[in-house]
C-alpha cells in the first residue's frame, strides 16, 4: 500500500472506496485467476440447471450431465410449467400480500421504537428480535393445532397470516434502523412543535420519505415468503400450497424426470433471481439488516 | 397521566405487533413446552404429566440412539459449514477488496446464490453429487475425475461416516457470498484515515492487514458466525430437498418433522425445544451484546 486514494469513502456500503489500482505482477495476476476460478465454481450448478433442461431422452444421463445438450428441447420446460404453473400463481398471492402488509407494520413499529424511548424500550426491541431467529418447529405443533381447531383450511391465506407474524422482527428491525439513521431528529421536533400527534407524524411526515426502507423489507419478505419450505410444508399441501411444495413434488420423487425438474427448479428460482438482479443493491440492504446492527 | 399521553400513541401503535409476537412467539413456545412434559404420544392424545421423561428419553432411550445421530450430524454439518463459508465468504471479499475491475459484476455473481431457495438448488446438488465413480461418474466426481483427482472421488452424502460433511457443500455455496457482503462491508467502513497512518508509519501492506484491518473486522466476523450458526442449526430445507427425510442425513429439525408424521407430538416438541434452547445458547447472548455496544455508541 504505497499510494493512498484521497476520495473518502462514501455511505454506500459496498462500494469500492478506491479505484482498483492496475499494477500488473504476480500478485494481480493471482487476484484475478483466483477472482475467475471462484466465478465458475459459482455457476457451475447453474450450468448444470440449464442445460439439462434443455436435453431429453437418453441425453440426461448422470455421465453426460456436463455436456450441452445433443438436441435441445423446451419439452421439459413445458412438462415443468404445467406441473407447477397453479403454485407458481398462488405463491404470486401469497408473496405480495406478505410484502406489503409485513413492511407497512414494520415501517409502524420501526418508527415508534427509534424515536420513542419508552422505559423498557430496549428489552421490548430485544423480545421482537428474538422472534426471528427461532426454530419455527417450537411453535409449529400448536400453531397446526390452533389451524385445525379453528378450522382454517390450509394453505395460502393461513401462510400469509404467518408470513406477516413471523416477519414484524425483521421488518421492525430494518425500519428502526433506517429511521434511526435517516430521519433527523429536528423533522420530528418541528412536526411536534406544530402540534403533529404521533400518528400524524408518521402518517404526513415519514411515510413519503420512507421509500428506500420499504423497497428493502418489500424484497425481503417476497423473498423470504417465495423461497419458504418450513412452513408451507406444514400449514399447506400440493392441491393448495406454494411453489417450493409443488417443485418438491416435481423433484423428489424416487426416479424424477432430472430435465423437468431442474427446468422447474429455474421456474421457481426466476421470480427472485429477477427481483435480485433488478434491485440487487436493495436485496443486499435486507441481506445486511439481518445481522442486527445497521 | 403526562406519561400515558407521552408513551401513549407509540405503544398503541406497537401494541398489535407485541400482541400478536406475545402469543405467536412465547405464547406458541410456552404452549410447545408443555406438550413436550406430556405424554401426548398419538392423535387421540392423553394429555397426563411426565416431567422430563420425554427429553432423558431422547438421549438414553431412543432407538438407535437416533437422536444422538441426529446431534452428531448437525455438528458436522455445523463445523465444516462454517469453516467453508467463512473462509470463502472472507477470501472473497478480500479479492475484492483488493481492488479489481469489473467489482459489481463479481459481487453479483457471488451473491446470486443467496436469491435462490434451498428447495431449488437442492435440486440440482442432489445431482452433481452423484455417488457413481470412474467411468459413470457424473458432476463432482466427473470434474475431479477429468482433473486427474481421481482419489478426491467421493461418495458425497450418502457416506455414512462423512456425508453430512458433504451436505454441507451446497450449503457453502448458498452462503458465502452473504459473507463475503458482510466482511465487504466491514473493510470499507474501516476509516480512510487508519489506513493512511498506517501507510505513513510505514507499515508493509502484510502489517497493515494483520495489525489494522482484520483486528477491525472482529465484530462483523462474529455477525457472521452467529448468523450462519443459527442458519446451520435450523437447517432443514436443503437437506429435505438434497437428500429427502432419511436416517443418513437426520438433523434435529427433519426429526421434528419425521416424529410428527406419527403423531407423536410429545416426542416432537421435546425435540423442538432443545433445537430451540440450542439456537437460544447462541443467539441471546448475542442480542444482548448488540444491545449494550448500540447504548455505548
Amino acid at each position: 500500500m504505497t499510494a493512498v486514494a484521497t476520495p473518502p469513502p462514501t455511505i454506500e456500503t459496498l462500494a469500492p472506496a478506491r479505484k482498483p489500482k492496475n499494477r500488473g505482477g504476480v500478485g494481480s495476476i493471482i487476484k484475478y485467476a483466483l477472482a475467475l476460478l471462484f466465478l465458475i465454481i459459482v455457476l457451475m450448478p447453474l450450468y448444470v440447471l440449464i442445460v439439462t433442461s434443455f436435453k431429453s431422452g437418453s441425453d440426461i444421463g448422470v455421465a453426460s450431465q456436463w455436456n450441452l445438450p445433443d438436441k435441445w428441447t423446451t419439452a421439459s420446460w413445458e412438462k415443468a410449467w404445467t406441473a407447477l404453473q397453479p403454485a407458481f400463481f398462488r405463491t404470486f398471492q401469497l408473496a405480495i400480500p406478505v410484502a406489503i402488509i409485513s413492511s407497512l407494520i414494520g415501517a409502524a413499529n420501526g418508527f415508534v421504537l427509534s424515536r420513542w424511548r419508552f422505559p423498557g424500550a430496549d428489552i421490548v426491541f430485544t423480545l421482537i428480535l428474538f422472534g426471528m431467529f427461532i426454530p419455527y418447529q417450537a411453535v409449529m405443533i400448536p400453531l397446526r393445532e390452533i389451524v385445525t381447531t379453528l378450522g382454517i383450511p390450509p394453505g395460502i391465506t393461513t401462510l400469509v397470516f404467518v408470513h406477516c407474524v413471523y416477519g414484524i422482527p425483521i421488518c421492525t428491525l430494518i425500519f428502526r434502523n433506517y429511521y434511526a439513521t435517516t430521519v433527523p431528529e429536528e423533522l420530528i421536533e418541528a412536526a411536534r412543535v406544530d402540534g403533529a400527534g404521533l400518528l400524524r407524524t408518521f402518517g404526513r411526515i415519514i411515510l413519503p420519505i420512507s421509500i428506500p426502507g420499504f423497497v428493502v423489507t418489500i424484497i425481503w419478505q417476497f423473498t423470504s415468503a417465495w423461497n419458504d419450505y418450513l412452513f408451507a410444508i406444514f400449514l399447506s399441501n400440493t392441491r393448495n400450497g406454494p411453489i417450493t411444495i409443488a417443485l418438491n413434488a416435481l423433484a423428489g420423487a424416487q426416479s424424477p424426470d432430472y430435465a423437468a425438474s431442474m427446468a422447474g427448479a429455474l421456474i421457481t428460482s426466476l421470480p427472485t433471481l429477477l427481483v435480485y438482479v433488478l434491485l440487487g443493491r436493495w436485496f443486499i440492504g435486507g441481506l445486511m439488516a439481518g445481522s442486527v446492527k445497521s | 397521566m403526562r406519561r400515558l399521553r407521552h408513551w401513549g400513541p407509540g405503544l398503541l401503535l406497537l401494541s398489535p405487533s407485541l400482541i400478536l409476537l406475545a402469543i405467536f412467539v412465547y405464547g406458541l413456545i410456552a404452549w410447545t413446552t408443555k406438550v413436550s412434559v406430556s405424554d401426548e404420544h398419538n392423535a387421540r392424545g392423553s394429555k397426563g404429566f411426565v416431567g422430563l421423561e420425554n427429553y432423558t428419553k431422547l438421549f438414553t432411550n431412543d432407538i438407535n440412539d437416533r437422536f444422538t445421530h441426529s446431534l452428531k450430524n448437525l455438528l458436522l454439518f455445523t463445523v465444516v459449514f462454517l469453516v467453508g463459508a467463512m473462509f470463502f465468504g472472507l477470501l472473497w471479499a478480500f479479492i475484492l477488496e483488493r481492488g479489481i475491475k469489473a467489482e459489481g459484476f463479481f459481487r453479483t455473481i457471488y451473491l446470486f446464490p443467496m436469491a435462490v431457495s434451498f428447495v431449488a438448488s437442492g435440486v440440482v446438488w442432489r445431482w452433481l453429487m452423484n455417488p457413481n465413480k470412474g467411468d459413470n461418474a457424473g458432476g463432482l466426481n466427473a470434474v475431479l475425475g477429468s482433473l486427474g483427482l481421481d482419489f478426491a472421488q467421493s461418495t458425497w452424502w450418502t457416506n455414512p461416516n462423512w456425508g453430512m460433511a458433504s451436505m454441507a457443500i451446497p450449503a457453502i455455496w448458498q452462503l458465502s457470498g452473504y459473507v463475503m457482503a458482510l466482511f465487504l462491508a466491514g473493510f470499507r467502513g474501516i476509516p480512510q484515515e487508519l489506513r493512511e497512518a498506517a501507510a505513513m508509519d510505514g507499515a508493509s501492506t502484510y502489517r497493515l492487514y494483520r495489525n489494522v484491518i482484520f483486528p477491525q473486522l472482529t465484530p462483523v466476523a462474529l455477525s457472521a458466525l452467529i448468523i450462519l450458526g443459527h442458519m446451520s442449526m435450523k437447517m432443514f430445507d436443503l437437506i429435505m430437498s438434497v437428500s429427502g427425510p432419511q436416517w443418513l442425513t437426520e438433523v434435529p429439525a427433519i426429526y421434528v418433522w419425521q416424529t410428527l408424521l406419527t403423531s407423536d407430538y410429545a416426542k416432537a416438541a421435546a425435540i423442538s425445544i432443545i433445537l430451540l434452547l440450542l439456537v437460544a445458547v447462541v443467539i441471546v447472548p448475542y442480542l444482548i451484546y448488540t444491545n449494550r455496544q448500540e447504548k455505548n455508541a
